[in-house]
């Protein structure tokens, strides 16, 4: 079956329809989900893009945490359901206390927008789980809050259960441990700052994300199994 | 009973502050050789109806704790006086 991805748009996202086109080309099937519903509907995953969901005021991901689709994100991830937060999607995620952490101003304090190299920390997330260990992936960021900080205890348990999922190779924005992203306990929840979908063709410099997409999608599909047979 | 109400938010000691050390770094330019531990955070008035003051407290302890300071990274101090005159 193909699986079926939910993706979040909030008022001020802009690469919902980027993830869209990414996650087309690689066969999966996405609906648009907006921030006012109550429901994520019938998906087997769900994408909360990059973008400034309701201006960043406040902080990045402050007030999105409390737009109603997020209880629902929150109830879907509980029950095991792939949630991936890119970009201004995993500032939204660490807000909502899906993912430990915070994502402060870049040291520099430079908006980065440009190509990066991340390795393949840990297979153990939805996202990761169809690349190869130690892969190194070349994938833009676009951020100016992607400063991955955290205290010293989670950062440790964060490393010990195997959570850090991608490192940058030469870290450009400060980030604790060289941190682009990371998951939950189960590794279904998973944040990057890098964006997987823009880096989908080669039209586009890198089609380096597309497994990490593929993975998400292969883990959607798993879900839906899962969830008919439940 | 009105409260004028003043949150500072600020990052938590131990914290960097990439805004506080680009200010400080720029200030012997200026002239201003003696200015250290330059840190950065915001200020957020507002007024609040409650009945008493230790509710008024109370209700903007949690409303900054759940909402306009993020506890990982940011601690928030409140100062909160009656405003005369209104019932």
């Amino acid at each position: 079956m193909t699986a079926r991805v939910g993706v979040v748009v909030f008022p001020g996202s802009n690469c919902e329809h980027d993830v869209v086109e990414a996650l087309a080309k690689l066969g999966g099937e996405s609906r648009l989900l907006w921030h006012g519903d109550r429901s994520v509907g019938d998906v087997d995953a769900v994408v909360l893009p990059g973008g400034f969901a309701h201006g960043d005021y406040l902080r990045p991901g402050a007030i999105a945490r409390f737009s109603p689709i997020m209880q629902a994100v929150g109830e879907f991830a509980a029950a095991g359901g792939p949630v991936v937060g890119i970009c201004n999607g995993f500032q939204v995620l660490t807000e909502a206390g899906l993912l430990p952490g915070a994502l402060q101003k870049n040291r520099g304090l430079s908006f980065l927008c440009m190509p990066v190299d991340v390795c393949i920390d840990s297979r153990r997330s939805v996202l990761t789980e169809d690349a190869e260990a130690g892969a190194v992936l070349r994938i833009p960021i676009n951020h100016f809050e992607g400063n991955f900080t955290c205290d010293e205890e989670t950062l440790q348990r964060l490393v010990d259960e195997e959570r850090v999922v991608l490192r940058y190779v030469d870290n450009p924005n400060g980030s604790m441990g060289d941190i682009a992203g990371i998951c939950n306990e189960a590794g279904n929840v998973v944040g990057l700052m890098p964006h997987p979908e823009r880096a989908s063709d080669p039209l586009l410099g890198s089609s380096d994300g597309l497994v990490l997409l593929g993975s998400l999608l292969r883990a959607a599909g798993n879900q839906g199994r899962a969830s008919l047979a439940g | 009973m009105r409260f004028s109400v003043l949150v500072e938010v600020t990052l938590r000691a131990g914290v960097a502050d990439p805004q506080g050390a680009t200010i400080e770094r720029s200030l012997p330019a200026l002239g201003f050789e003696a200015v250290e531990g330059v840190r950065v955070g915001k200020a957020i008035r507002f007024t609040i109806d409650a009945p008493d003051e230790a509710t008024a407290r109370s209700q903007v302890d949690e409303l900054c704790h759940r909402f306009l300071a993020n506890p990982v990274i940011e601690d928030s101090a409140v100062t909160l006086h009656e405003v005369a005159g209104v019932a």
